[in-house]
């Protein structure tokens, strides 16, 4: 009797787990939380919909009539492209360096066995301790005056590659460790040297990994200003700082100050949603980490 | 080449045989050969080859790490002692006077203040929305997945970007806050949210939770992810009402997410920079400066570099002692239910 009512139960409370709420507080609960977290991005894209004259007269209105020239005016200036290409060449240089070294350092750290692995795992934790606060004045004069490379991408993206290595390596190091020895001993059977598994089977079967940790970096860097904020001036300054510049020099310019923080978030936004499980999972990773 | 290649493994054979915790432990070099143990002692040791291979693959990132990491920390706590304002010759030996000058201004007091509230407050806003908002989004319900991105977009926003939209929306009458608080015949503070000093710390501190809102959302979401259905199924045959399920059994072993997010909020808050900047400066009259605003306007506006490595060492110390006491008073409960399982695998 009870084998058969048994998997008839568990269907029906599947089903209802599964079946979508019709609660219609649930709803309004969460129209509440999407209008709050939205409303402030909304009136930035509406508000550069709108002219100077429209936004003084109410500034909490719609536009009326809906005006491009604001968004017209950052796209076809060289300005904003000059920051997003800033942006995008300091990200893919600090994402290349993190994910390259990050996973040379964490194969020998998972898959060698020798004295001192985990003194010098230690060394990449430790890392973890430093924010780049407590480094930045004296970063900004290496940088400037013993490397010389004040204002050039590498001087922005050396520093935040080795900031986000710690992190890296330790998200890694499981990932690769995780690969079974049977595969290994494998490949080393069919003659494969210790590197040629590391270039020919593990770099692609780590891969989710690596995007993972690649993904961090990359939002990482793009977000990041206080230390472009120090290394970096003029035609040189990436999105965040150029943002933040026009606010400061075009502040009557409300309508147009929207509109070019407008732009500058969809590039943020267009990559979170492609990338969206990636970022997730790197955030839980760095938690369980 | 040869000598070293036999008698490191017999090191390692020894060390190995001392026990694991061991391992990192350097054995004489003249040790002799292991007996027994040698064969697995072969397996185990590493040969010049390894051992270069090994060299090759971590020194990129160690000489990295050194290079922008460790020497710039290290040149903060050398300039701490000493009066130096960016040229010629560290000469100016000032032992601590750079620490009592810090630890005596009222800005920096301030400073640390204004840290601590945030690390608090973020704690005791988000964690409760956090909270309601995850156990929200976790029941079945039409539009889940495009809710979770929602939620998700202030924090994936520059926190440079999101601060320059909110500082127009918080401006005197024309942001829109102050004008929707008109149609309700209401109205803002006369110097604006941010221009009123005893509001700039909260008019920050709400930026700040819709900022970071989000992150808490989604680390508390999959750790609902991680609470097995059975557990709720069986409280709710039991009769449990879907708030006793929640709060006896849900709640409670949502537990270690909740305690690890928290560290992170918690270092996070003590970085604060940003937002700040974009938002007030640190101003008004110095009401909503952190420590990180302290340590760049003295750096880079003045110069003190002197002053402004002894701040960095300062915010050092507390968000490490912050961090070792979190983790052994709090996050050790996680730990040490953990590490029986950990055992057995």
């Amino acid at each position: 009797m009870t084998a058969t009512t048994l998997p008839g139960t568990r269907v029906r409370r599947r089903a209802r787990r599964d079946a979508k709420s019709r609660n219609p507080l649930l709803y309004v609960a969460a129209l509440v939380v999407v209008a709050l977290s939205l409303g402030p991005v909304l009136v930035g894209v509406i508000g550069g919909f709108r002219t100077n004259a429209q936004l003084a007269e109410d500034p909490a209105g719609l536009p009326d009539p809906w005006v491009l020239d604001n968004y017209l005016n950052v796209i076809t200036g060289a300005e904003f492209w000059r920051y997003a290409l800033n942006s995008t060449a300091i990200a893919l240089i600090t994402t290349g360096l993190v994910v390259l070294l990050g996973v040379m350092a964490a194969y020998p750290l998972a898959r060698y066995r020798f004295r001192g692995r985990e003194a010098l795992f230690t060394i990449f934790v430790m890392g973890l301790l430093f924010p780049a606060t407590v480094a930045i004045i004296p970063l900004f004069i290496i940088v400037t005056r013993d490397l010389g490379l004040g204002n050039t991408w590498w001087g922005v993206a050396l520093p935040q590659a080795a900031f986000a290595l710690p992190l890296t390596v330790v998200i890694l190091r499981p990932f690769l460790a995780a690969i079974p020895t049977e595969i290994e001993e494998a490949a080393l059977l069919d003659g494969a040297s210790r590197l040629g598994f590391f270039w020919r089977i593990l770099l692609p079967l780590s891969g989710p990994g690596m995007v993972t940790v690649g993904v961090l970096a990359f939002v990482t860097s793009w977000n990041n200003y206080m230390l472009p904020l120090l290394l970096l001036q003029d035609r040189m300054r990436t999105l965040p700082l150029g943002v933040a510049d026009f606010s400061s020099e075009h502040a009557a310019d409300i309508a147009g100050v929207y509109a070019f923080t407008t732009l500058a978030m969809i590039p943020a936004l267009v990559f979170f949603l492609a990338m969206q499980k990636r970022i997730v999972n790197g955030l839980q990773g760095a938690v369980k980490g | 080449m040869a000598d070293g290649a036999t008698r490191a493994p017999s090191a390692v054979a020894t060390a190995a045989a001392a026990g694991p915790a061991q391992e990192t432990v350097r054995t004489p070099r003249t040790d002799p050969p292991a007996g027994p143990a040698a064969a697995a002692a072969r397996r185990r040791g590493i040969s010049w080859r390894q051992r270069l291979e090994i060299a090759v693959l971590v020194a990129p990132a160690l000489v990295l790490m050194v290079v922008f990491v460790a020497w710039p920390v290290l040149r903060a706590v050398q300039w701490s002692f000493f009066t130096w304002k960016g040229y010629g010759p560290l000469v100016d030996f000032v032992g601590l006077a750079n620490y009592v000058s810090i630890l005596t201004n009222d800005v920096f007091h301030g400073a640390v203040r204004h840290n601590l509230f945030v690390v608090v407050a973020s704690i005791v806003l988000q964690l409760p929305l956090g909270l309601a908002i995850a156990l929200l989004l976790n029941r079945p319900m039409y539009g889940q997945g495009v809710l979770r991105t929602i939620v998700f977009v202030p924090y994936v926003l520059a926190e440079v970007i999101a601060g320059v939209v909110w500082f127009q929306l918080l401006q005197p009458r024309y942001g829109v806050i102050d004008a929707w608080l008109e149609r309700f015949g209401l109205s803002g503070p006369a110097q604006g949210w941010l221009g009123t000093p005893e509001l700039a710390l909260y008019a920050v501190m709400i930026v700040l939770t819709w900022k970071y809102l989000g992150m808490a959302v989604i680390l508390m979401l999959a750790g609902l992810q991680g609470i097995p259905h059975d557990v709720t199924e069986a409280a709710e045959i039991d009769g449990a009402s879907w708030w006793q399920t929640q709060w006896r059994i849900t709640i409670p072993l949502l537990g270690p997410t909740m305690r690890t997010w928290a560290f992170l909020s918690m270092i996070g808050s003590l970085q604060l920079f940003d937002m700040v900047w974009i938002l007030t400066r640190g101003g008004p009259a110095n009401a909503t400066t952190t420590m990180a605003t302290f340590l760049l306007t003295e750096g880079q506006r003045r110069a003190n570099y002197g002053i402004a490595s002894a701040a960095s060492v300062v915010l050092f110390v507390i968000a490490l002692v912050m961090a070792l006491t979190y983790q052994r008073f709090i996050l050790s409960r996680d730990n040490t239910v953990d590490s029986p399982r950990r055992g057995k695998r």
